[in-house]
């Protein structure tokens, strides 16, 4: 028999408004097992945790009862306490009589009657729970980041830099990500490329660091601190460790009109490329899909210009397998497509562009050097119209775009009109707005600058239609403050394209097992007390990949994830939930319904030799939990037909017990 | 192949052409239209207060009288067409104006079943422009104007019918017709409505706009599916015709002059 204390906690008022905590103390003491109970104003502070150990040392107790708050609050809090007095913590239960009870019912005698209730089912649960012993497993001091941007470059230094070694894998041919397509970063507009190149380098030269570019992860098997990661080194036809990036190849390939991605397809590049002069690894990578000599075996001019011998025909995608501790993702984002928007001529129209191409032509390695022409007849235009939050802010009916706000565009946009007006002062700059939202250090002040000393005219109103009309392009516009249609004839219009996670988030997302909202945004583990891990244990989110995020929050929030990170690697040894399902061999059909429902792969089958009574022997296929995998979520215990699965810490048993205790 | 066929009131008297050429093009096409029984008008307007059940009425009574026959319902005035497909959509999607709707109804219960088709939706997914290119007799060989007002394609989430900012359903239909389609800014743009009733200035401005654009991308003749479209567009001092599309149609497929009569 167990002999149980019950501790009923006030919360000040919070509990003790609404509920009769000494009718409640009272009541419990009457039920089978508690030998004692005691209430008082903060069960959780030093004086009231005091009480909980005396008592347990005093009386002997096996188990506590603790009526206070949710769980989530202060579970761990009281579990420390019983730990501290000699209990194993896993007999602590919490009767949640704040959250679920004082705070939802207004009147005394039902909210004592609902606490008395609860505290019955958890006393009938403690009398059935049995001491827990966490397991441990060893941890893996490597880290994985998935993602080569600046939220992926930051982070891997930062947890390089606390002497952890860490492999970034990106997909493109370069890490750099959208950082290295900037022209000028706001609020202060140093340029893009000279705060983030050497960065680039950093990374590139770091005995800690490796990277795979050209590649992905294609398989993620273990659990946290033990992950095993598969990924896919893309065959790039050249020989990494014997190019040296010169450049030959790309200027004799005869393959001239591949289109330039890393421009926004604004102009061409060769079928052999390096996607810009500052690439990190510095190493030409073939373009299948353009190639004559992969395509149909006519050609090889860059095999016969190498002088390092570093092209490879015949190079296949290669399999590599790694072990990391943890994982960091960090897949960035991209603007959505323009294809629904039409209303603004961006298919009909060279001269409508988006912002991030309106980054490539204002930047110096950009397709027009630098200069700001259309891209249509290479004028100069004299009146630009940008059109902010294109796609973001919508109505949830309206299918088109995104219902959340894109966050950087408000300030790109106003770095890109200050920008206009410092260079070409002969500029008309108009931008249309819903808001404009600079909350930010040094932002509004910035946003400021462009209307007050640059002169940019800002307007409060949608763009409702660009129509091209010969070499114009015809803004038809509200004017909100001012009640006036408008109609501009504009030169080049520019739409700040709502922003979205990279379309490689969602696989990697269930390759992980960690979850994601509507929008495929990474989810946090709280929003606001843990925003840089994920639900999953062992999987870190830093960067845009998590929700819209400047540089500067961005940079932040990889270090917050290295710091996470290297929190984790630093520990020799992991302490298990012990609250995990086991299988009871002796039931178990080997049926496979809790492998199916498992949402983290912890269930695995083996055959077992069973001695029957009649001493012949008998192979069984059961199940087996790996317990170091399994997050106690208790799918498999509901999904078992023949009841052999069962939670620890939560038993069929003892959560019928309390179901019996409420419904007496 | 048969269909219900709903023409609407101005068809019967204003837009006279807009409804015969439909018919004679179908028929030459192998599509019959049955029209439907004592209808009643479509509602004139799709009114979007939550609460307005009776002017729905009619077009209710409408798509059921196509369900009776087992039948999808074509329509091709573009304001009608617009009135009962937003119906039929609300008689779908919300349950409480379904309720409401269905208990005014002495029938049987009715939930948007019936499929409806805009009579250019049948030329182009039922028939084919295919097929209507191989039946056509007298190439229009001018360069035509595609006008789809305001109410054709929107709202997109109800209407499905084509891209409302950058649609191509009439002017492959012209090409499929041997015309030349003039693409212009201002063809999915509203003619002015019935402003023209409240003020004939304003709504003289909207479609002269949709006329010059039209012009200066060198347009001989402008086709649409709206009677009101059509009205607006002449009373604006439009110098070039402006003709239903089913005219056009019947043109081409030769069958304008009915030998019958």
């Amino acid at each position: 028999m167990q002999r149980i204390g019950v501790f009923v906690c006030w919360c000040g008022s919070n509990i003790a408004g609404t509920v009769d905590v000494v009718a409640v103390a009272e009541a419990l003491k009457k039920e089978p097992g508690v030998v004692f109970s005691a209430n008082y104003q903060y069960m959780c502070s030093q004086a009231g945790q005091d009480l909980i150990k005396n008592a347990i040392k005093e009386h002997n107790l096996t188990g506590i009862v603790v009526c206070s708050c949710s769980p989530r609050m202060h579970e761990a809090t009281f579990r420390k306490t019983a730990a501290a007095a000699g209990l194993n913590p896993y007999m602590v239960e919490i009767a949640n009589i704040r959250e679920q009870c004082s705070w939802v019912h207004k009147e005394m005698p039902i909210g004592t009657e609902k606490a008395i209730i609860l505290g019955k089912a958890a006393v009938a649960k403690v009398n059935l729970n049995t001491p827990l012993v966490p397991g441990e497993s060893p941890v893996t001091k490597r880290a994985l980041v998935i993602g080569g941007g600046i939220a992926g470059i930051q982070t891997a230094l930062d947890i390089a830099d606390a002497g952890f070694e860490v492999d970034i894998v990106e997909k493109k041919p370069t890490i750099g990500g959208k950082m290295a397509q900037l022209d000028k970063t706001f609020p202060t507009l140093d340029c893009a490329a000279c705060i983030l190149t050497p960065k680039m380098v950093d990374v590139a030269q770091n005995e800690k660091i490796r990277i795979f570019s050209y590649s992905e992860v294609t398989d993620v098997k273990g659990f946290v601190g033990n992950f095993d990661v598969t990924i896919k080194k893309k065959a790039r036809y050249v020989k990494e460790e014997l190019c040296t990036g010169c450049g030959a190849c790309t200027e004799k390939c005869p393959m001239k009109k591949v289109p330039n991605d890393f421009n926004l397809n604004m102009d061409t590049k060769r079928a052999i490329y390096i996607p810009f002069a500052q690439a990190v690894p510095k190493v030409a990578t073939i373009d299948p899909d353009y190639c004559n000599m992969l395509k149909n075996g006519k050609c090889g001019v860059c095999s016969k210009v190498c002088a390092a011998g570093a092209i490879d025909y015949t190079q296949k995608d290669e399999f590599i397998e790694e072990k990391y501790g943890a994982i960091v993702v960090a897949t960035g984002f991209n603007p959505i497509s323009m294809d629904k928007f039409d209303e603004f001529a961006y298919n009909q129209s060279k001269d409508v562009i988006t912002s991030l191409e309106f980054e490539r032509l204002t930047n110096a390695a950009g397709p027009t050097a630098g200069k700001l022409l259309r891209p249509s007849d290479h004028k100069h235009p004299e009146k630009i119209v940008f059109v902010q939050c294109v796609g973001s802010r919508c109505d949830a009916c309206n299918e088109k775009g995104k219902e959340y706000c894109s966050k950087i565009c408000c300030m790109y946009t106003a770095k890109h009109a200050m920008l206009t007006r410092d260079k070409y002062p002969d500029t008309e700059v108009y931008v249309f707005y819903i808001d404009v939202r600079t909350p930010g250090k040094n932002f509004d002040e910035f946003y400021r600058r462009a209307v007050e000393e640059y002169g940019v005219h800002y307007i409060k109103g949608m763009v409702g239609k660009v129509v091209p009309e010969g070499d114009k392009l015809i803004v038809q516009a509200s004017d909100l403050l001012d009640n006036k249609q408008l109609k501009i004839e504009a030169d080049l219009v520019v739409l700040a394209a709502a922003i979205e996670p990279d379309k490689s988030a969602r696989p990697l997302a269930t390759l992980l097992t960690a979850s994601m909202d509507t929008n495929d945004f990474f989810t946090e583990a709280h929003p606001k007390l843990r925003p840089v891990e994920s639900p999953t244990a062992g999987v870190f989110l830093s960067g845009a990949c998590q929700g819209p995020k400047d540089i500067p929050e961005t940079v932040a929030q990889a270090g917050a994830a290295a710091s996470k990170v290297i929190g984790l690697l630093a520990k020799d040894k992991l302490t298990g939930n012990p609250c995990v399902a086991h299988s009871n061999e002796m039931m178990c059909n080997g049926c496979s319904s809790c492998e199916r429902v498992c949402p983290y792969g912890a269930i695995t089958y083996e055959d077992k030799e069973f001695r029957m009574p009649d001493r012949t022997t008998l192979m069984r296929r059961i199940a087996v939990v790996n317990p170091a995998v399994c997050q106690g979520c208790g799918c498999c215990t509901v999904a078992c037909p023949s009841g052999a699965m069962d939670l620890k810490g939560f038993a069929s048993e003892q959560i019928i017990a309390e179901v019996d205790a409420i419904c007496k | 192949m048969k269909f219900s066929y709903f023409p609407g009131c101005t068809l019967k008297n204003k837009a006279k052409s807009l409804d015969i050429y439909a018919r004679r093009s179908a028929e030459k096409l192998g599509v019959t239209l049955e029209e439907i029984e004592n209808w009643q008008c479509c509602g004139g307007v799709f009114t979007t207060a939550k609460d307005e059940v009776a002017t729905k009425l009619s077009s209710v009574r409408i798509l059921k009288d196509a369900q009776k026959k087992q039948q999808a319902l074509v329509t091709v005035c573009s304001a009608c067409h617009n009135v009962v497909k937003q119906t039929n959509y609300a008689m779908q999607n919300d349950k409480e104006f379904a309720g409401k709707v269905n208990r005014y109804m002495s029938e049987d219960e009715y939930n948007g079943e019936t499929q409806i088709y805009h009579y250019l939706e049948l030329l182009r997914d039922v028939i084919g422009y295919d097929k209507i290119k191989e039946s056509v007799v007298n190439p229009i060989g001018k360069k035509v104007a595609a006008y789809y007002g305001c109410l054709l394609l929107r709202p997109n989430a109800v209407m499905r019918m084509d891209d409302p900012e950058n649609p191509t359903i009439i002017e492959d239909l012209i090409k499929a017709l041997g015309g030349e389609a003039v693409i212009y800014g201002y063809r999915n743009e509203c003619c002015g409505g019935y402003v023209r009733m409240e003020s004939p200035e304003l709504a003289g401005k909207k479609s002269q706009t949709v006329i010059e654009s039209a012009k200066k991308a060198g347009a001989e003749v402008i086709v649409t599916a709206c009677p009101l479209c059509k009205y607006n567009l002449e009373k604006s001092g439009c110098d070039i015709p402006v003709v239903y599309l089913t005219e056009l149609l019947a043109e081409a497929l030769g069958v304008k002059e009915d030998t019958n009569e």
